[in-house]
């Protein structure tokens, strides 16, 4: 058997480790910049990807000059000194604006940076991928037991334990080492010893942007930049802090060496799904220890003081419930099919959205993965009417029973965290869930998806199948809202404000967020299977990171401090993206600024502002 | 008659012993006081007769049930009330709302999914606020509530649950002079006509002297004195550790207690 060679183990572990010291450099940024400034960046994985582009595109016009060595590497370090001084920019620009802010707010502008980017890139270096030259001096492979083994390989396995050892010099025999290492263990005393706060941060953030930089830069010549690289490095990056403990550099180097093994000879046990083995690894491993390995728990914890309150009820709502319903049957009469079709697809992201308002506004359980259970829903049903010809009336609740069931196995997992650990680990869920749907191609289509999803026949048509959706939202929705007023979502909220008292009272907050994980997640559920008929399809873009961010970003822009918020918000993302879309070519953008703008200067949401401003007037 | 035992409370963090061989009884309708230096254990201690840490020995005894290694909220059904030093409450939610949680948790109904919360319990709430003077805020947010008014609706939260035992980390931290006498008046009245034992701890020697039938004195996890609080006040030891100062637990000449 090839694969007990021990020539061929030896270089499956050797390419382990360079995919390891690779792993690290651009984890190890991400950890210190969490330490000090407790924002977990998703722009982290942007700086790689520029570091990359960067360095593709710099490299080759400095050895053209002079030709050596000494060039590249001088270009390897100017490239990810550029990345640096981009994230000095960001520092300044945006995340000085936001330490303070709820955790839910911090990840969405960061995101909204790496959408930002996205387009960017694309602008500045075209669209095509650019492949790096390749290392002069580097060029021969070696023969490692009769195998050949490419040199530079060599060069990045020591990579990692030089930046490892040059970062522990920077951290234990500096001035700013002193104070990094201080911030991350108590931000607030070393505010209170008169520190320049601004100046430490923006100076980690520079270290942290350098090693992102530097990690892609030395990508380029194995590997053509692309646009792909952001997301896919940040799954990996995010996997190797959180399994390493935030803000841990050496749990970082310990997790990537783990984890770049487990890459490199999980391929020999599951071949198709090392992003799978990785992201079990990183349940199990927050399963035992809740913090990671070296990390350690947050001194007064995560606030989650963004939410819904008590409210005395509007008056006259009966009146208004009724004229919702009337306006939602009437609309038929009036639309023509295609605005129906922008209507259904409204309802069903509005119940999308709302299902995560249980979970964010009322129990304050930052999910980041919330599509998991969207998908799982869609894919059930489609699944349901695929393999076993089941009829709209029986993969509906199928794909709702699913999505109940996977959510109460990760919320299992999930609520014995709290705040950035658990919004990894729903990212992380919902990573495995898409890998899944994309790997498993026999059952699941992989990339294709599955066609042929079609409604029953009464409900076919663009009328019927709208008057359907609005029906089952709008019960859901009413049912949820019931949930929220009901004791269970008191209970929910008691545990938000204020774990100490809720338990105190004897509240089990561990149980009602795992029940309220199973409501969240089957009213999704829901939700994904009415889309699936809606298109006819299901692909493995409706688990991706796009697909929870939409739902966040509809939170946000509906506002989260209101119940009805998440609604408005659908309507409002939806009708935006369908109408500025096909405009411009540069939607990305527009829309990461827009996420940057809402949390900056509009962090209440429209319906939040509508109602202070009613307030105000009152 | 003897409602909380606590027998050779042991606990230490690496090598530091917190709490070592910590006995102490509490009776019904007592105020039992534990003073002591920053770091002496009154907080560990307390933690562990409250469930939030774990003690490495000892037993904590309940009405002569052990609750050593119960869980906070078990604690709760067993008649455990507490405040905390810095006051706990729902800060989304009324005042009344606060104290129906209470109730409903009590109740075994926070599993609910139909009733409104609002609406349940809502009588008995606005009593137990009126019994804390708070009935007129039954409707004000918690949010927009001052500090002292806060912990009078954290002291309502605690008794919704009908507590034998009362435990009280700092109860008067953060308030007015005048507010933490009133505040502390109070308790020892509901203490009193109720039965509740109460266990708090305490910077403020005019509201420990004042209050607690009994003081335990703690210094480096240990017990050094016990007894009414002018045993306590004479006893050479404890005024030797506290602060090194002969006179510092005398009241002042010449001001009256507020």
């Amino acid at each position: 058997m090839p694969a007990l060679d021990p020539a061929f183990l030896a270089v499956q572990a050797l390419s382990g480790l360079s995919s390891a010291s690779s792993l690290f450099i651009t984890a190890c940024g991400l950890t210190i910049v969490f330490g000090v400034t407790r924002i977990v960046n998703f722009a982290h994985g942007s700086l790689y990807m520029i570091g990359a582009y960067t360095a593709a595109t710099l490299v080759p016009r400095l050895l053209e000059l002079s030709f050596g060595p000494v060039t590249f590497w001088a270009g390897i370090l100017i490239s990810a000194i550029i990345v640096g001084l981009i994230g000095v920019i960001i520092e300044v620009l945006l995340l000085r604006r936001i330490y303070g802010a709820p955790e839910l707010f911090q990840l969405l502008a960061t995101f909204g940076v790496v959408l930002v980017v996205q387009d960017l890139v694309v602008q500045v270096f075209g669209p095509q991928d650019i492949l790096g030259p390749r290392a002069p001096g580097l060029r021969a492979p070696v023969e490692i037991l009769g195998r050949r083994f490419p040199s530079y390989e060599l060069v990045l396995i020591a990579a990692g334990p030089i930046v490892l050892g040059l970062v522990w010099l920077l951290l234990r025999k500096t001035r700013f080492g002193v104070l990094v290492r201080a911030a991350t263990q108590d931000r607030d005393m070393v505010a209170s010893l008169g520190v320049n706060q601004a100046l430490l941060f923006t100076g980690t953030l520079f270290l942290g942007a350098f090693l992102a930089g530097l990690g892609g830069a030395l990508q380029i010549p194995r590997v053509s930049a692309n646009t792909g690289m952001d997301l896919s490095i940040i799954a990996e990056a995010f996997v190797v802090t959180v399994v390493g403990g935030m803000g841990s550099v050496p749990g970082a180097f310990l997790a990537a060496l783990i984890i770049g093994q487990l890459q490199a000879f999980g391929i020999l046990i599951f071949p198709k799904s090392t992003l799978v083995v990785v992201f079990l690894l990183m349940a199990v491993v927050l399963a035992i220890r809740p913090y990671g390995f070296f990390g350690r728990a947050e001194i007064g914890g995560g606030t989650h003081a963004v939410g819904i309150a008590s409210r005395s009820p509007l008056p006259g709502r009966g009146l208004i419930l009724l004229i919702v319903i009337a306006v939602l049957a009437a609309f038929p009469l009036v639309a023509d099919a295609y605005l129906l079709k922008v209507a259904t697809e409204i309802l069903i992201f509005a119940l999308f959205a709302f299902s995560l308002q249980l979970l964010i506004g009322v129990g304050g359980i930052v999910s980041f993965g919330h599509a998991a259970f969207f998908g799982l829903g869609a894919y059930g049903a489609a699944l349901a009417v695929k393999w076993y010809g089941v009829s709209m009336e029986a993969a509906l609740p199928l794909g709702l029973a699913l999505a109940a069931l996977g959510a109460g196995l990760a919320g299992a997992f999930v609520v014995r965290l709290s705040g950035i650990y658990l919004a990894m680990m729903t990212l992380a869920a919902a990573q495995i869930l898409y890998a899944v749907a994309f790997q498993w191609v026999e059952v699941t289509g992989g990339d294709n998806g599955i066609v042929g999803v079609w409604p029953s026949s009464w409900a076919s048509g663009p009328i019927p199948y709208y008057l359907l959706t609005a029906a089952l939202t709008l019960i859901t929705v009413l049912l949820l809202k019931r949930i929220i007023d009901a004791p269970f979502g008191y209970a929910l909220r008691a545990a938000r404000d204020s774990e100490a008292r809720a338990e105190a009272i004897g509240l089990k907050v561990r149980q009602h967020r795992w029940l309220a994980f199973m409501i969240a997640g089957a009213a999704a559920g829901l939700a994904g299977g009415i889309y699936a008929f809606s298109r006819g399809s299901v692909d493995p873009s409706l688990l991706g990171i796009s697909t929870s961010v939409d739902a966040l970003t509809m939170l946000l822009l509906g506002g989260i401090q209101t119940v009805v918020g998440p609604l408005v918000g659908a309507a409002a993302l939806h009708g935006l993206r369908d109408w500025i879309m096909p405009l411009t070519s540069l939607w990305r953008l527009l829309l990461g600024l827009s996420i940057i703008a809402m949390v900056l200067i509009f962090p209440r949401g429209l319906v939040g502002t509508v109602r202070d401003w009613w307030g105000a007037r009152a | 008659m003897t409602l909380l035992a606590v027998n050779g409370l042991h606990k230490s963090f690496g090598g530091v012993v917190a709490a070592r061989d910590v006995t102490f009884t509490v009776a019904r309708g007592e105020m039992l006081a534990i003073i002591g230096p920053n770091g002496a254990g009154k907080s560990t201690v307390f933690n562990m007769v409250g469930g939030q840490l774990r003690p490495d020995r000892g037993q904590v005894l309940l009405d002569g049930q052990d609750i050593t290694h119960a869980s906070p909220q078990k604690r709760f059904r067993r008649g455990v009330g507490r405040t905390f030093q810095v006051a706990q409450t729902f800060l989304s939610m009324s005042a009344a709302e606060n104290v129906q949680m209470a109730l409903i948790s009590c109740n075994r109904q926070s599993n609910g999914l139909w009733r409104p919360a609002s609406e349940r319990h809502r009588d008995k709430a606005v009593e137990l606020l009126s019994r804390v003077g708070m009935a007129e805020a039954a409707d004000t947010p918690c949010s927009a509530l001052a500090y002292g008014d806060v912990k009078r609706v954290e002291l309502a939260i605690a008794l919704a649950g009908q507590p034998k035992l009362l435990l009280m980390d700092e109860p008067t931290a953060g308030m007015a002079p005048r507010e933490r006498a009133a505040l502390m008046d109070l308790t020892a009245s509901i203490a009193e006509a109720q039965g509740i034992g109460v266990l708090f701890t305490e910077h403020d020697m005019d509201v420990v002297f004042g209050h607690a039938a009994r003081v335990l004195v703690l210094l480096r996890g240990q017990i050094i004195a016990a007894g009414t609080p002018d045993q306590v006040r004479q006893d050479e030891q404890v005024k030797r550790a506290y602060l090194g100062d002969a006179r510092a637990l005398e009241p002042l000449r010449g001001v009256s207690p507020a």
